[in-house]
């Protein structure tokens, strides 16, 4: 019956085309998990650029007397880390380094590797073997192993953290590109346009870039979870933010020391790292369904 | 005076009318097949292999022959959307390659694909797809000109200007793809299996659409499809393809009542009779067209040919008027008398 | 298929080559002079000359790179700065802690992840799917280390069960299949198995949901075939694509087991590589990465030929 009945459907008509905007932006709204999730991403960037306003405590300033205090203490809500310092200003301040290193690398990789692959996936013939093959040599690495392999190499920093995860997720999001602009390029439309005697920086500029943005773009949004485990996984392994800056990352490994003095507080920096890639996760996933693009 | 009526901005005639507009000498396109272990160039198919013909000012020239032939390959080459690798494309009088730049060629020739949906950018407006190829070629008032010609090829202007290819139905993007053709102001169009997709209705109502603007605005058609009933309504002259090769060129009336070559005698043997007095006598088509990767020596068709001898086998029929003067070419050893054929000039096909 | 093996092989070679290349080249992207942890502060400038002559630095990069790779074949891959020992030796033993941890974490992982993925499937869109679609979407989001510290937290911390550290009792580094040592495996197994779990997960109930709205599978039912052994079927189509997502799983699980083993002090090739980045162990630096990414090199060859020999149509494209 399935099956008759699918039959029976008129062609599937494509989401694209006018309206197509404003119709992804009536879905996300009806989307409540999305919206939720849109808005603790937005408190979390917005709580971290404004964070001086706020009236925190300063995040730098420590106190040998208050050392690891407790959560629910008067005048640090959510305690004191292994130096005094104030763990409610520290979260939020750590929120600053943490996201940008988080989600920079894939705004990045996102404009280099889309680039990359549609050269790739447009040009074809000896441009796409060299790319690709090249992009395949970085495939081999497991992403968490790259990212460490660079960092590493390359030694602890706030730029290099950004150079190690851009390159980690130039490689995915090229082979994403160059996937979707070769189905794009075999289209009749772009012969059409070839045929009219546009340039190729036309053709691409109106004909292929409007076609594959929205799936590299959803794509992107996928890595952006991962990529803020790894960067936060970079400073925790000490070859990323350096001391005394408040990251969530450094400060988990920073208070591993206080496992057995004060357990709950030494996790409550991953619970920020959590909640920002849950988010994140979710965020994607929304933004993926109401643009209705498919694995 | 109406002869000489052209779509605003058209390049001037240049070699007078007795100039074809298009001459193609031995085109030849041959694509790699890559395969083995190291994924290296193994063979070719012989897609177009040497086709040669000509298409007279403001005629239509049918293109038949079953899918695989080369038909569109042949029309991807005329317009430079493949790159041939040997023989001339000659448009008014000018060689491709040497007094003739590829954008000039796309000037003067512009082409209608099969898929009305594909051929169309889904995030560009209508109006912007048709003004997109004028605009480009810096062509005065592109969107005044996508209007005028949407309101010609049958859509208001005011009702689909600013819709979207998958708001409007198969018909009517296919009229959309001519107008956008002729946006650029062609002499010649190629149109690729231009109606096989769509409804019977709907394609007769295009069919007429496309003659009423040939006359209006004197084009000139290379009109390839497999279905002959179609190509024998638009069609002053048909041409036939078998494997890449051209067998047959005659114009229509001739072709339609006696075919020279047994390949176009058993393509016109499958199409089914309306009348039950002139049934189809001749046997079909056996079995699929051989390879092009290997096609057969001699004459390609001599695998499945009733008529084939040694000599088919061995040498490559040339394509030869059947009497002196005629217009009526065929590729045949049957036809020539000098060939060696056991039958030729005896057999005389109906 | 042998056929294929061999063109998967070769076509694996120049993956292998070019892994090698970054490798190598990963010594020259970090700053500062090689050279500065061997030399003693105050070596002259002929010393330092004559000691860039022994290592070779003063040749032209590809040259040491084709002496690096040359000693590679002979199975030298230098010697740890920090210990002065064979980065060999010390790569192959941690690799083997490295591939028990990966091996156990995938032993809980991809059941459990195939069940609740195909539970999921099965009974699309009811609450059991909507809660397992949260437990796999909770389990690609979770910062796998700070989980390993939850659960320190938990079970060794405040309920004593469990020991938070190393690979056996009093910082043994010497394996053994008694309880004694077990024990330290489960923290970091479980730990390291909530991701793939999640990614399993969602691979098993998107295959399972569209295999079983496919036409086959109404034929079977047509055709009076029981319900386990129209599952049968489903599973069969679903095996080569679940497998290939499985085995890619267990690379990245010893490729990403780093930061785990960090957090239990696990004496595997993650805590060996964070060692040298610690220690600026260059040469051990470079032979853990470049064991660990050709162990993942080969794990893609033997998955993509595993598909094929369960898929068919694979060998064809």
């Amino acid at each position: 019956m399935a099956a008759l009945d699918t039959q029976l459907v008129e062609d599937p008509v494509s989401e694209a085309g006018k309206g197509y905007w404003s119709g992804v932006g009536a879905r996300l709204i009806r989307d409540p998990v999305t919206m939720i999730c849109l808005g603790v991403v937005l408190l979390l960037i917005l709580s971290a650029i404004f964070a001086p306003y706020l009236g925190l405590a300063d995040p730098y300033k420590g106190s040998m007397v208050k050392r690891l205090a407790p959560i629910g203490t008067e005048g640090n809500i959510l305690g004191t880390d292994e130096q005094g310092r104030d763990m409610l200003a520290r979260l939020i301040y750590g929120g600053r380094l943490t996201l940008f290193i988080g989600l920079t690398p894939v705004v990045l990789a996102f404009f280099i590797g889309g680039t990359l692959g549609i050269v790739a996936g447009y040009a074809g013939g000896w441009v796409n073997t060299v790319i690709m093959r090249t992009v395949d040599v970085f495939f081999a690495f497991p992403s968490v192993l790259l990212a460490i392999a660079i960092s590493g190499a390359l030694g602890a920093g706030i730029v290099n953290s950004l150079v190690s995860l851009t390159i980690v997720f130039i490689p995915p999001i090229t082979r994403v590109a160059e996937a979707v602009t070769s189905g794009v390029r075999a289209l009749e439309y772009i012969d059409a346009a070839r045929a009219s005697g546009a340039n190729t920086l036309t053709v691409i500029r109106v004909h292929v870039i409007g076609n594959v943005l929205s799936p590299i773009f959803v794509y992107a949004t996928s890595l952006t979870s991962v990529c803020m485990i790894l960067a936060a996984g970079l400073s925790f392994l000490g070859i990323g933010v350096r001391p005394p800056e408040p990251e969530w990352g450094l400060m988990l490994n920073t208070l591993r020391s206080a496992i057995y003095v004060n357990p709950w507080l030494s996790a409550l920096p991953g619970v920020m790292i959590f909640i920002t890639s849950l988010c994140l996760n979710l965020l994607s996933d929304g933004v993926r369904s109401a643009m209705n693009v498919r694995d | 005076m109406s002869e000489t009526k052209t779509l605003p901005d058209t390049t001037p005639d240049k070699g007078g009318p007795a100039q074809p507009l298009l001459i193609v000498r031995d085109l030849v396109k041959y694509f790699p097949v890559r395969g083995g272990i190291l994924g290296g160039k193994k063979a070719v198919v012989q897609a177009v292999d040497g086709v040669s013909f000509e298409v007279r000012k403001g005629e239509t020239l049918g293109i038949v022959g079953e899918s695989g032939c080369g038909k569109s390959t042949t029309a991807r080459l005329l317009i430079g959307l493949l790159e041939k690798d040997k023989g001339e494309i000659i448009y008014d009088g000018q060689a491709l390659g040497s007094r003739l730049s590829l954008r000039d060629l796309r000037r003067g020739v512009q082409m209608v694909f099969q898929d009305s949906y594909a051929s169309l950018n889904p995030r560009l407006t209508i109006e912007a797809s048709i003004a997109f190829g004028a605009r480009v070629q810096g062509l005065s008032d592109p969107v005044g000109r996508a209007r005028k010609l949407m309101d010609r090829v049958g859509l208001a202007p005011e009702r689909f200007a600013q819709r979207y290819p998958h708001e409007v139905s198969g018909g009517q993007r296919q009229r959309i793809n001519i107008a956008r053709a002729l946006a650029m102001s062609p002499r010649l169009v190629v149109l690729d299996e231009a109606v096989s997709a769509l409804d019977k209705s709907v394609e007769a109502q295009v069919l007429n659409l496309l003659s009423d603007l040939r006359r209006e605005f004197g084009l000139t058609y290379i009109f390839i499809s497999h279905d002959l009933n179609v190509v024998r309504y638009i069609s002053d002259r048909i041409l036939v393809m078998y494997l890449g090769e051209v067998v047959e060129i005659a114009p229509v009336d001739q072709i339609w009542t006696s075919q020279a070559h047994p390949y176009t005698r058993s393509l016109f043997s499958a199409m089914p009779s309306m009348d039950p007095d002139n049934r189809t006598k001749e046997p079909p088509l056996a079995g699929d067209p051989p390879n092009p990767i290997n096609p057969p020596s001699g004459c390609r068709f001599h695998t499945r040919c009733r008529f084939a001898e040694s000599v088919c086998k061995a040498r490559v029929p040339a394509l030869k008027p059947l009497t002196a003067g005629s217009e009526h070419l065929a590729a045949c050893h049957l036809h020539d008398l000098g060939s060696g054929h056991s039958k030729a000039g005896k057999e005389m096909l109906p | 298929m042998f056929r294929y093996f061999i063109r998967r092989v070769i076509l694996m070679l120049p993956v292998a080559f070019g892994v090698s290349v970054i490798c190598f080249l990963l010594v020259q992207i970090a700053p500062g002079d090689p050279l500065t942890a061997i030399m003693p502060v105050d070596a002259t400038a002929d010393e330092q000359a004559a000691m860039r002559a022994i290592y070779g630095l003063d040749k032209p990069l590809p040259v040491q790179y084709a002496i690096w790779i040359g000693n590679l074949f002979q199975g030298d891959m230098g010697n740890s700065i920090a210990t002065g020992r064979p980065v060999a030796g010390e790569v192959f033993g941690a690799v083997q802690n490295s591939l028990l941890l990966a091996f156990s974490a995938a032993v809980i992982a991809f059941p459990i992840g195939i069940f609740l993925g195909f539970l999921a499937g099965y009974f699309r869109d009811t609450l059991l799917d909507r809660t397992v679609t949260a437990i796999s979407i909770a389990g690609v989001s979770v910062p796998n280390y700070w989980l390993g510290i939850v659960l320190v937290i938990i079970f060794s911390v405040n309920l004593g069960w469990l020991p938070s550290m190393g690979a056996g009792p009093g910082g043994s580094q010497d394996w053994a299949w008694d309880w004694l040592h077990m024990r330290h495996l489960v923290l970091p197994a479980v730990t390291l198995a909530v991701v793939p779990i999640g990614i399993v997960a969602r691979t098993v109930r998107a295959l399972a949901g569209d295999l079983l709205t496919q036409d086959f599978v109404m034929a079977l039912y047509a055709k009076g075939m029981s319900r386990g052994d129209v599952l049968r079927h489903v599973a069969r189509n679903a095996a080569a694509t679940a497998l290939s997502v499985m085995g890619l799983q267990l690379g990245y699980l010893l490729g990403g087991s780093i930061l785990i083993e960090t957090v239990f002090n696990w004496p595997g090739s993650g805590f060996l590589l964070s060692n040298a980045i610690f220690q600026r162990d260059l040469p051990l630096l470079q032979g853990t990465i470049l064991v660990l990414a050709l162990f993942f090199v080969a794990m893609n060859l033997i998955v993509d030929v595993a598909q094929a020999a369960i898929d068919p149509r694979i060998k064809r494209s």
